[in-house]
């Protein structure tokens, strides 16, 4: 055993570090959800104390079920957040599958052109969507921002996923030819389970930005039936009154359904970090 | 008419040829070896032939069918590749019946086949096991498994035992010449590891940089190889290749495989120094600087105490001499 891995300072002084950046990363989680179970007066006084007898109060949440379509809101959001997932996945799995398996000229130009959107903000196109959106009629439709969301994640999703495709065996995909699998069946049958923890990462990095998304639910569907949490959760916040109650309540709320979700995605790639390393 | 029969298969990435026209005519339940070193284009060859790779030119026969523009899982062949390439996610009995079911073949009669294949390879106790639950013998076992169900015309074997231990892969080796007596299958078998080559085929097709240097059964190659490639690829240790002008010869090499050199320490033709000895067991390495012959290699049978810094003296067997012209061609 090496002395580095058994010495209690130096392992004691990772933990401080990966424990003071917890706190960090945690600290203003804790204190939206301790708060919105406080009344009005004592998330002023005393923001950072936890709910008391005196103090503990479900006004917030009440207002947040009472006003609006909340439930609602919360269907959209995950509508939205879970079709975008699955077709970035789906598409940017397929493109990265004929990038890495198939030579054909423009090939490298091509998967340069895909990655491209990493570097430029898809919001940079915001009024040529909405014009588009409206030609189409499909402003205040939740699959214009499904395609939007879509767009936005496809080009990381190319980039890692090839990356990681390139290193699925050769051989394994041709004993699928020779058994009589089509490129379908190789795709989906053979590559697709191999490459799940890259999906997971993806699956991961497109959810959170479409998830807390504000801007394009603001411009592409801010109508009542169409809105999303991030939205709905607007209506607390006004020019002069903001109902601090019902925002940190409804950001609560919020958090939990991406916190399932992350839990789902992350699972596999445990699962799948371990069991390439046990081969 | 032969199982396999090449003509004028040619194949190129870019600029570069990778397999400069190669005929090539396999008959029916012929061990055929392709061997040579890395880059040669052996591999290339068998990925032709399975139909993983297109030729850029030639035809390709199978059984009397051209099949250049048939996918390969209707060439009628099957392949075991060097890393197994086992699917994960079936068992050991779902990996072997994949290719059947997918041709549509009768559940009865996969069950049947799988049967006896697994029967034949002793893999029984493991059907119900993931790849991941095997040892890599066990493993390559269920790659051949899965061939032999195929019932092919053609196996190709690509580098099959070169993930295996030294142990497992003369017991691999072994199973595989039984296979070949059992099931009387036309084999074609790519390796660069000239034991695996000598031992196992019926011919054996030396390549080098995209051409074949010669075809013909082990002891053919070894006794009468066509060039001083052959000469020096087959053969291990090496065999000496002499400057024909220091041995008052008019041809322009004269080779001399290691075992046919005696070594005796009063007196022979080539007197020398012992630079280096090798101690096997069953033989004797022993590197001579001589004054005639510069650097040969003696191999002796059994042990002998030579040391380092000895006097000895080398006598080729004047029968078991190979003369080669400048052109690299032997003379007979």
């Amino acid at each position: 055993m090496s002395k580095a891995r058994t010495s209690p300072i130096r392992a004691g002084f990772v933990h401080l570090a990966l424990g003071a950046y917890t706190v960090i990363a945690i600290f203003p989680v804790f204190l939206t959800i301790v708060n919105s179970f406080k009344d009005r007066g004592s998330i002023f006084r005393s923001p950072l104390q936890l709910p008391g007898p005196s103090s503990f109060s479900l006004v917030g949440y009440e207002t947040v079920l009472k006003q609006g379509d909340f439930v609602g809101y919360f269907t959209n959001s995950l509508t939205v957040t879970c079709v975008s997932i699955f077709l970035v996945l789906l598409f940017g799995a397929m493109a990265a599958f004929a990038l890495s398996e198939y030579r054909f000229k423009g090939n490298a130009l091509m998967g340069l052109y895909l990655s491209l959107g990493i570097m430029i903000p898809i919001r940079l196109g915001t009024v040529a969507i909405l014009q588009g959106m409206v030609a189409t009629g499909l402003v205040n439709t939740l699959t214009a921002l499904v395609l939007v969301y879509t767009a936005q994640g496809l080009p990381l999703a190319v980039f890692i996923l090839s990356e990681f495709m390139r290193t699925v065996s050769d051989d394994l995909k041709n004993a699928g030819r020779i058994d009589g699998l089509s490129e379908y069946a190789i795709f989906f049958r053979l590559v697709l389970p191999l490459v799940r923890p890259a999906m997971a990462t993806v699956a991961v990095f497109t959810m959170i930005p479409i998830w807390n998304d504000l801007w394009f639910p603001l411009i592409l569907a801010p109508a009542e039936a169409t809105k999303t949490i991030t939205l709905g959760s607007q209506v607390f916040i006004g020019q002069f009154v903001t109902d601090w109650n019902a925002v940190l309540s409804a950001l609560s709320l919020a958090i939990f359904p991406v916190l399932v979700l992350y839990m789902i995605f992350s699972r596999q790639l445990i699962r799948g970090i371990t069991s390439g390393a046990v081969k | 008419m032969g199982a396999l029969q090449l003509q004028n298969i040619r194949k190129t990435f870019g600029a570069h040829e990778v397999l400069k026209g190669i005929d090539l005519d396999v008959k029916d339940g012929e061990f055929v070896i392709f061997v040579g070193p890395s880059g040669c284009g052996k591999s290339t060859l068998l990925r032709v032939i399975a139909g993983l790779e297109d030729a850029s030119t030639g035809s390709i026969r199978i059984d009397g069918d051209e099949v250049a523009t048939v996918p390969p899982a209707k060439r009628g062949i099957a392949m075991v590749f060097q890393s197994y390439a086992l699917y994960p996610h079936l068992t050991v009995k779902d990996n072997m019946g994949l290719g059947l079911k997918q041709a549509g073949t009768e559940k009865a009669e996969i069950e049947r086949r799988v049967a006896k294949a697994s029967a034949m390879l002793s893999l029984e106790p493991y059907l119900a096991r993931r790849p991941s639950e095997l040892s890599g013998g066990q493993r390559q076992r269920v790659a051949i498994g899965r061939a032999i169900v195929r019932e092919p015309k053609l196996f190709l074997f690509d580098e099959p035992l070169s993930n295996l231990d030294a142990a497992l892969r003369v017991q691999t080796r072994l199973e595989i010449a039984k296979l070949h007596r059992e099931l009387k299958a036309t084999m074609i078998y790519v390796t660069h590891d000239q034991v695996e080559a000598m031992t196992l085929a019926d011919k054996i097709v030396v390549l080098s940089a995209g051409a074949i240097e010669q075809v013909g059964s082990p002891m053919e190659l070894y006794n009468r190889p066509a060039n001083l490639f052959v000469a020096g690829f087959i053969g291990s240790p090496q065999m000496n290749f002499i400057e024909g002008g220091r041995l008052g010869e008019s041809v322009a090499t004269v080779g001399i495989r290691p075992e046919h050199i005696s070594l005796s320490r009063d007196s022979g033709e080539w007197k020398g120094k012992a630079v280096h000895v090798e101690h096997l067991g069953a033989d004797t390495i022993v590197y001579l600087e001589t004054e005639a012959a510069g650097l040969v290699t003696v191999r002796l049978f059994g042990e002998h105490h030579v040391n380092p810094d000895d006097i000895v003296y080398a006598t080729p067997d004047a029968t078991q001499m190979h003369r080669f012209d400048a052109a690299g061609k032997a003379i007979r």
